[in-house]
């Protein structure tokens, strides 16, 4: 039984500015489709333009889709708006990527963080909502005794926690992360890792978790979505993917990747003087950058194949495996 | 006409001459401290710091943020003066000539002209309001006695330098119009503008997508060795030291706690800090297992302990370690350095 399901989900921007009724619509967002368990984690790969935020506040209904469903547990929630919509949002919170503009500077961090209780356990008196903060803080690696604190008094690590706090304290079945760690530096990103790794381990949530940051990927997730374009490309396990990317722009991705040590140095075999970044408006749209591209790429549907052992690419070219 | 080439060519040999009088060509930071002023209070952000560049070598300076990297590498072209930020003791020499003394004039020319700057943001680096031509040509006609055509014209071939094939399109172009990688490649070109010796880099590639960045890292590598450039990288990404850097030096808390050559620093780290905060990277990590973590903050300028800043987060700290200010070399190995008394212990259970 999923918490997060999501089908066919369509989102198109007007682009174009003044005129935009006549401009071209943009393609955010086309046809994706994922389910997330309780428990696991699933990220979200892609550069930036992707459509992986987009994908991530559809999930969150911050933002309608043109068609295609969503469903939070058993509840279609794409038709839902208004109070019906707010009664439910307790069963899936996010965590947002600057620590340092998406908390409320003139609000204390209690306040901050019980905020949510006040639509969605109303009944609680100022203490009892005062002491679940306290607990919540507690769970985060905070200590409860600076709730009456105000966001410039904490570090940008402290404050990511605070915001993972508001977001638990009204106790989800999931979170969507979006960059949750891309702002921290490394020393405090892996406390932020271990801590999220930790409380998915207490309280079996399940993690829709945006980064582009392929090592923080492989650390966090079970299974991975690359995306490219507004489509998946590629989705599979984690270890699978990481091992045997069969798309040629995860292979791109996986080889962009920043070395660990100088010894992996490779003579300059990136052209630096490359600088197509251009996608295709029908077809594949990653042919003008593949090296693989023929002329069925440019009729190709990008459709997803779903092989056996759960893994899919939307590539009429699938690198083989075992290179 | 050969009296005026004549000319040219004995410009050229004392160009030349005057060059070579400095036996080694570097820029040389030497014992440099800088304040800021914090709530009205004049706080130290920088300790007696040294770093040596060389022409042709590519040096990395890495920390966390509120290390005081960013504000070393902005002293070295005298910025952040009008913000407050003071020199309290110590130097920076540019082939052996004080920053420090310069005229307004000789510094004008050497901003940009001898030693020029690449920043993080290759969004608001750019004027929104001006074409990428009158951007890149106000920066050459200011350092090269050229014309508005020569000046286009240079600018066309700098822009062809670093990877941009419509070069004349581009210079009619508003940077809302180009990338992030595109305005990146466009400020590198504006550095590169009047040839300039030296190059401080802040986080050139941070705010880029990692396909891009690999290009701009592979860009500002050949532009380095064709040119023989002497590059300072300012980074919080051991990765970009791993895929660039000849030499390091490890900041924390206002002070180069390590600093040695890229293998030395990646092979053999010998500050607990440097050791530490490899450890964190993710990309290093075993699935499965919980990352390594540095317990604790950085503390901010103002608040830093007695003798070893990074005393207390430090597994390997004893007594003696906040006893008093600590050398910059007091564990030394070749050119290898390390501003700790306990590099050879061992934290517990640590076998490596």
């Amino acid at each position: 039984m999923s918490v997060l399901e999501v089908q066919s989900l369509n989102k198109t921007f007007a682009a174009g500015g003044m005129f935009r009724s006549i401009g071209k619509a943009k393609w955010a967002v086309n046809d994706v489709s994922f389910q997330l368990k309780a428990g696991e984690t699933l990220a979200i790969v892609g550069e930036s333009g992707s459509g992986k935020s987009t994908t991530a506040r559809l999930a969150m209904r911050l933002l309608k889709s043109d068609s295609g469903s969503v469903f939070w547990g058993a509840d279609d929630v794409s038709p839902l708006s208004g109070k019906a919509l707010r009664d439910r949002r307790c069963h899936i919170q996010m965590v947002f990527q600057d620590p340092f503009a998406s908390l409320n500077p003139r609000m204390k961090i209690w306040q901050t963080v019980a905020e949510g209780l006040r639509v969605h356990q109303p009944e609680l008196s100022r203490e009892q909502r005062r002491e679940k903060v306290a607990e919540t803080l507690q769970l985060c690696g905070l200590d409860a005794s600076g709730m009456d604190r105000y966001p410039h008094q904490f570090s940008g690590g402290q404050r990511q926690r605070i915001g993972i706090a508001r977001a638990l304290i009204v106790e989800p079945k999931v979170l969507v992360l979006d960059e949750p760690v891309s702002a921290l530096d490394v020393s405090v990103q892996a406390q932020i890792l271990n801590l999220l790794k930790d409380i998915q381990r207490v309280k079996g949530l399940a993690y829709l978790f945006i980064s582009h940051d392929l090592s923080v990927i492989r650390h966090i997730s079970d299974r991975v979505a690359v995306m490219f374009a507004g489509r998946i490309v590629e989705q599979g396990s984690a270890a699978d993917l990481f091992a045997h990317a069969q798309h040629p722009y995860t292979r791109a991705l996986l080889a962009a990747r920043p070395i660990a040590h100088p010894d992996e140095r490779q003579s300059i075999d990136i052209d630096a003087n490359e600088t197509t970044e251009a996608t295709a408006d029908s077809g594949c749209a990653y042919q003008p950058r593949c090296p693989f591209a023929t002329q069925a790429c440019v009729s190709f549907d990008g459709t997803l194949h779903v092989q056996d052992n759960g893994h899919a690419v939307a590539c009429l070219h699938p690198l083989p495996i075992n290179q | 006409m050969t009296l005026f080439i004549l000319h040219l060519a004995f410009i050229k040999i004392l160009a030349t001459a005057a060059r070579l009088r400095h036996t080694s060509a570097m820029l040389e930071i030497r014992d440099l401290s800088l304040s800021v002023t914090i709530q009205g209070e004049s706080v130290e952000a920088v300790s007696s710091l040294s770093l040596t560049l060389q022409a042709g070598r590519v040096l990395g300076l890495v920390g966390e943020s509120g290390c005081g990297k960013s504000l070393t590498a902005q002293s070295i072209l005298r910025l952040g003066e009008h913000q407050g930020v003071r020199k309290s003791s110590g130097d920076i020499l540019l082939d052996g000539e004080s920053l420090f003394e310069m005229s307004d004039e000789t510094l004008r020319r050497m901003r940009g002209g001898r030693i020029a700057m690449v920043f993080q943001e290759p969004m608001t680096a750019l004027n929104p309001v001006f074409s990428i031509g009158s951007q890149i040509t106000e920066v050459i006609r200011l350092h090269l006695d050229l014309d508005q055509k020569q000046a286009t014209a240079r600018a066309e071939l700098l822009l062809s330098d670093v990877g941009m094939q419509d070069a004349q399109q581009i210079l009619k172009q508003y940077p809302d119009a180009l990338s992030g990688g595109m305005r990146q490649r466009v400020l590198i070109a504006m550095a590169m503008a009047a040839d300039p010796d030296y190059i401080i880099a802040d986080e050139p590639t941070t705010a880029l997508d990692v396909s891009v960045q690999k290009r701009i890292i592979a860009l500002l590598l050949n532009l380095q060795k064709k040119r023989n450039l002497g590059l300072l990288l300012v980074t919080h990404d051991f990765g970009l030291v791993a895929e660039m850097c000849d030499d390091v030096a490890v900041m924390y808390a206002g002070q180069v706690v390590e600093s040695g050559s890229v293998s030395e620093i990646f092979n053999q780290p010998a500050h607990p800090y440097t050791r530490a905060l490899m450890g964190c990277r993710p990309e290093i990590s075993e699935v499965g297992h919980a990352l390594p973590v540095i317990g604790g903050q950085v503390p901010q300028p103002g608040q830093w302990p007695q003798g070893c800043h990074f005393a207390d987060r430090c597994p390997l700290a004893q007594d003696d370690c906040t006893q008093g200010a600590l050398m910059a070399n007091v564990w030394q190995d070749g050119s290898h350095i390390a501003r700790c008394l306990h590099v050879s212990a061992k934290p517990e259970g640590d076998e490596s």
